[in-house]
């Protein structure tokens, strides 16, 4: 039951995704050729709100609602980073969509997206079965 | 507030909002923003085991399988309760630069001409299949998506995921100029 208030954030995220057309395959495109302004103020805007957020957390020394510290952890380098990172972005273009609007166009009932969001965890099967073997 | 909740919301009402998830995941429960890393979840609930990359307590992810769950329900609610207006107002370069890749249906958030059950061919396989593959494998290799690097990352400033950032553009930006037009043209 503690768990279920993750349910009804990740309805808001979704909900967030699809009212500013973030899981539109149009808008991916348009972002990628510098058509529009709408993507980059999307994620630009969060980043500068997250950012706020965590320098006040830092600064005020907030704690999480169960008095703990919050941690923030960075994840490390490798090369699989860049390598990876060309990787999906060429299928963020294919699909229109990364991860979690993957998941917001399956809800919205875009069905086809299925396909891509089973490919995803198959892809994610073939780098753990290969993973030793690339360089990191 | 149901004109509101009737109309696409701009950049700048979206942007603060996805960013305030970051502080509030860590507030409630010392969560980091990311998704990616769900699929790697999946995998371990649903999958043999093969290997150690898979062998772990995914259970202790649960609050994450939940937070995807919910970004559908989100996409439903959306799509049903709270649905916007079509076709979708980009751009007319962007229009016309799609036009000559075949694509002449704007409505929905999809392209039916690729994606639609109907029109689906061996191209649109490629995309769907291809892309799909090409989205689980990259961001675990990467490590992150563009919630994980892109917004959590660059949020706390690690450089790592500026590069990542800077690898999702070279991988979409190949991809939207270059490969497009040779598997579509």
């Amino acid at each position: 039951m503690q768990n279920l208030k993750y349910l009804l954030f990740g309805t808001i995220f979704g909900l967030i995704l699809y009212k500013a057309e973030v899981i539109s395959w149009f808008r991916i495109q348009e972002m990628f050729h510098f058509q529009s302004f709408h993507m980059y103020g999307v994620i630009g805007g969060a980043v500068v709100t997250g950012m706020i957020s965590v320098v006040i957390i830092k600064k005020k020394n907030i704690k999480t609602i169960d008095g703990e510290e919050i941690k923030i952890e960075h994840k490390k380098y490798t090369k699989g980073v860049l390598i990876g990172g060309v990787m999906f972005g060429i299928g963020w273009a294919f699909t229109g969509a990364c991860p979690g609007p993957l998941y917001a166009l399956v809800g919205a009932g875009y069905w086809s997206i299925g396909i891509a969001l089973l490919s995803a965890i198959l892809g994610v099967y073939l780098y753990g079965i290969v993973k030793n073997k690339l360089p990191h | 507030m149901i004109e509101f909740l009737s109309q696409p919301w701009p950049w700048y009402v979206a942007g603060p909002l996805i960013g305030l998830l970051i502080p509030l995941l860590l507030i409630v429960g010392n969560n980091p923003f990311g998704v990616s890393s769900t699929l790697r979840d999946i995998c371990a609930a649903t999958l043999p085991k093969v290997n150690d990359y898979f062998k772990y307590n995914w259970k202790e992810k649960t609050w994450n399988l939940l937070f995807v769950a919910g970004i559908a329900l989100g996409g439903l609610l959306g799509s049903t309760v709270f649905k916007n207006p079509e076709p979708i107002a980009i751009s007319t370069e962007t229009k016309s630069d799609l036009n000559q890749l075949g694509i002449q249906n704007f409505e929905g958030y999809v392209p039916s001409d690729l994606f639609a059950w109907e029109n689906i061919g061996f191209s649109s396989l490629v995309l769907l299949i291809g892309g799909g593959l090409l989205i689980g494998f990259g961001t675990r290799y990467a490590d992150g998506c563009t919630s994980g690097h892109s917004i959590f990352g660059l949020s706390i400033l690690n450089w790592v995921s500026l590069v990542a950032t800077i690898g999702f553009f070279i991988g979409g930006l190949l991809a939207s100029w270059i490969i497009l037009p040779l598997i579509l043209g």
